[in-house]
């Protein structure tokens, strides 16, 4: 009764373009707010290092290329941290976790496997995935039960987690650094082998812009057959729009990043031909790809499943969620096996770039995942997280750092103006709910 | 009249005690189809101990229950809702980062032929019941938490109503409504009476309990005082059964 009165002030003009803009797309403003902290972190330390180096290094395709690829590992958790959070849980062990899926799938392919089929066997890297897999599931479900139906506080289990599985990670590798991994294996963790090229990735472009107009198009056709409101269709068209050209741009970024002369060489040696001087395009990394795959399988979990629906019900309202019948403990274990198993995912694609496994891998990473999935919009009350705002915000954690990187930082003032920035977040987010609320 | 047919419901001796506190001490009420039996008491009079026990949310420690004459054994909220036992909360039980739509199907979603959430058949089909219930409901893409304390009262109501309910419990539903909205769950009680549904409603009002109920039970620390018929007792009778803890038949 009283919202129509609101919006019908002259005054209200000024802003209403955008406000317009915003419900006619129907996008989370909060979206538009990460991507708007994103292009003023890419933009400063570019132009940082135009008028203070000489040299913009961050926008360049080798910097943005290696982005991508420092982002999947961190990334792919933080999807998972987002259910964990949801469910008013945390999960302060993914790093340690790390370290030993790692270790253990690490002996697994160095050690274990040579013996049984013969080193540099064709299996051995599928053996060592699956393994690392199931490992993590289970390391993952053992904290489930534990909280679910021990009633255990995900804190204290996960607290004594991180500390049980770097343990384990010393114990099992006697504290050596187990290298260099199964070949196959370490083309999972990117590098210039571990790129699926030019050709492939345009058609990978191409199917996701394909995706995407189908995703809007059956989006209307389903409004339309149950009479809902509809999206103006400029907001359509430039929504499809928007969306094509970012993955058809960054196809083309991640094409214009050439293989480094020496690798050319190499490969040319391998196959027998003179390649000097041509230009071979890295195309996308494989572990962006995996990242793309488990934030579109995540997302997918989360908004068009039953289990995603009452991850968010028992976030917001546990005792509502049991009432309503939803095993409640049943699914908090699920969360946090799947927890484990996507930190297994990191943790294979973590020792595949750096083809080895060591005891410190993946040390903070708990710290840097739980900032991610914050800054990404999840709240930490429960009940609130989106899978793509996580991403995003594993992508302005690792900017971040890259970028401070680039410009000659040291770790100590990297890690302070990280930590600024994620209470900075934080205190944004809570300004912006305390206006939406009014 | 209806008491010669076989209860709807029927609990009997149901007893469950907390810390050693006998919160329902053998208590029996029984409810017939087109019937509103009221569950009347102080606060920790056991009224809603008791009820949920019916709605799956405690297990009783003694006692059975009985559906249309037969025993059965309701041990979580998902046995209930399988005996077409419909619950409204007093806390309405919603789920607040969610919209209407997912809290009116949470835990019975429909799904697609490949196994997704059917949102939009799921939206379409709030819309109907809402319309029926509350002509005035709009918000239908916000969480919950956005909607004023009647509308979220109409969800919860919907989300009882809309599952075909045979047996409906109703804890305290207008202790957060102004006087229209009271005046629009009467209506609606007096509706549902009519299709034949059974409820209890756990009241405090004693002029919402003589208008809406057929038969009223009281209880006080955990026991039952007694049923009466609302149309052969006043309200006095009643107030003294709450206070007291007496039966005005027992007087003389």
């Amino acid at each position: 009764m009283n919202d129509t009165t609101s919006s019908n002030n002259a005054d209200d003009k000024q802003e209403s373009f955008i406000s317009r803009f915003i419900a006619a797309t129907e996008i989370d403003p909060r979206l538009l707010g990460m991507l708007g902290a994103l292009a003023l972190i890419w933009f400063g330390f570019h132009f940082y290092g135009v008028i203070f180096n000489n040299f913009g290094a961050f926008l360049t395709p080798r910097n943005l290329w290696n982005l991508s690829v420092q982002t999947s590992s961190i990334g792919i958790m933080a999807t998972g941290m987002v259910l964990v959070i949801v469910t008013r849980n945390i999960d302060l062990s993914v790093g340690s976790m790390i370290g030993v899926i790692a270790m253990a799938m690490g002996l697994l392919q160095v050690e274990y496997l040579p013996q049984f089929v013969g080193l540099g066997h064709w299996s051995i890297w599928m053996i060592a995935v699956v393994f690392g897999l199931v490992f993590g599931t289970l390391i993952g479900a053992l904290h489930g039960w534990l909280i679910a139906y021990r009633e255990i506080p995900a804190f204290i289990v996960t607290l004594g987690g991180l500390m049980v599985w770097r343990g384990m990670a010393f114990l099992s590798g006697g504290g050596r650094t187990i290298s260099p991994v199964d070949p196959t294996f370490a083309l999972l963790g990117g590098g210039p082998y571990g790129a699926v090229g030019a050709t492939t990735s345009w058609i990978i472009g191409i199917i996701a812009c394909l995706g995407v107009a189908y995703i809007i198009y059956s989006g209307r056709q389903s409004r339309i057959k149950h009479n809902f409101n509809l999206r103006p269709m400029w907001a359509e068209v430039m929504l499809a729009l928007v969306g094509c050209a970012t993955i058809l741009g960054s196809v083309v970024l991640v094409n214009s990043y050439p293989w480094p002369k020496g690798i050319v060489r190499q490969y040319g040696a391998r196959i027998g031909q003179d390649l000097e001087g041509t230009f071979i395009s890295h195309g996308f990394a494989i572990p962006v790809l995996i990242l793309a795959a488990v934030g579109i399988g995540m997302t997918i979990l989360m908004t068009r499943t039953r289990f995603g629906r009452y991850v968010f019900a028992i976030g917001g309202n546990p005792e509502a969620a049991s009432l309503a019948g939803i095993d409640t403990k049943w699914v908090t274990m699920k969360v946090f096996a799947l927890m484990g198993m996507l930190t297994a995912i990191a943790s294979v694609i973590a020792s595949a770039r750096l083809n080895s496994a060591t005891n410190a891998l993946g040390i903070l990473d708990e710290l840097y995942v739980i900032a991610a999935a914050v800054i990404g919009g999840t709240s930490l009350a429960g009940g609130v997280g989106k899978i793509y705002g996580a991403i995003l915000g594993a992508l302005v954690m690792q900017s971040l750092q890259s970028g401070m990187v680039l410009i000659g930082f040291d770790s100590a003032i990297q890690r302070i103006v990280v930590g600024m920035v994620l209470v900075f977040a934080v205190y944004l987010d809570i300004v912006y709910n305390k206006r939406v609320k009014k | 009249m209806t008491n010669k047919s076989t209860p709807l419901v029927e609990l009997k001796d149901i007893s469950i005690s907390f810390g050693g506190i006998k919160a329902v001490d053998k208590v029996s009420v029984d409810l017939h189809p087109g019937e509103v039996v009221g569950l009347l008491g102080h606060n920790g009079a056991g009224k809603s101990t008791l009820i949920k026990c019916l709605s799956g949310a405690y297990n009783a420690e003694a006692g059975e229950i009985f559906i249309s004459g037969e025993k059965v054994v309701i041990n979580n909220p998902r046995d209930a809702r399988d005996q077409n036992i419909e619950t409204i909360y007093q806390t309405l039980a919603l789920a607040d980062n969610l919209d209407a739509a997912s809290n009116l199907f949470l835990g019975r979603e429909i799904i697609t032929k490949s196994g997704f959430l059917d949102e939009s058949k799921m939206e379409a089909e709030t819309r109907k019941i809402m319309a029926r219930l509350n002509p005035n409901f709009k918000k239908f893409d916000v969480p919950v938490s956005a909607l004023s304390g009647g509308q979220r009262q109409s969800v919860a109501i919907a989300r009882a109503v809309y599952f075909d309910a045979k047996i409906l419990i109703m804890d305290e539903p207008t202790a957060a409504l102004g006087p229209q909205e009271t005046e629009m769950v009467a209506e609606l009680i007096q509706e549902l009476k009519k299709q034949g549904l059974g409820i209890f409603l756990i009241e405090h009002d004693i002029h919402n309990v003589m208008k809406l109920c057929d038969r009223a039970s009281v209880m006080k620390n955990g026991k039952l005082v007694g049923t009466e018929r609302v149309k052969d007792v006043t309200e006095d009778d009643i107030l003294s059964m709450i206070i007291l803890g007496k039966n005005p038949k027992d007087k003389g």
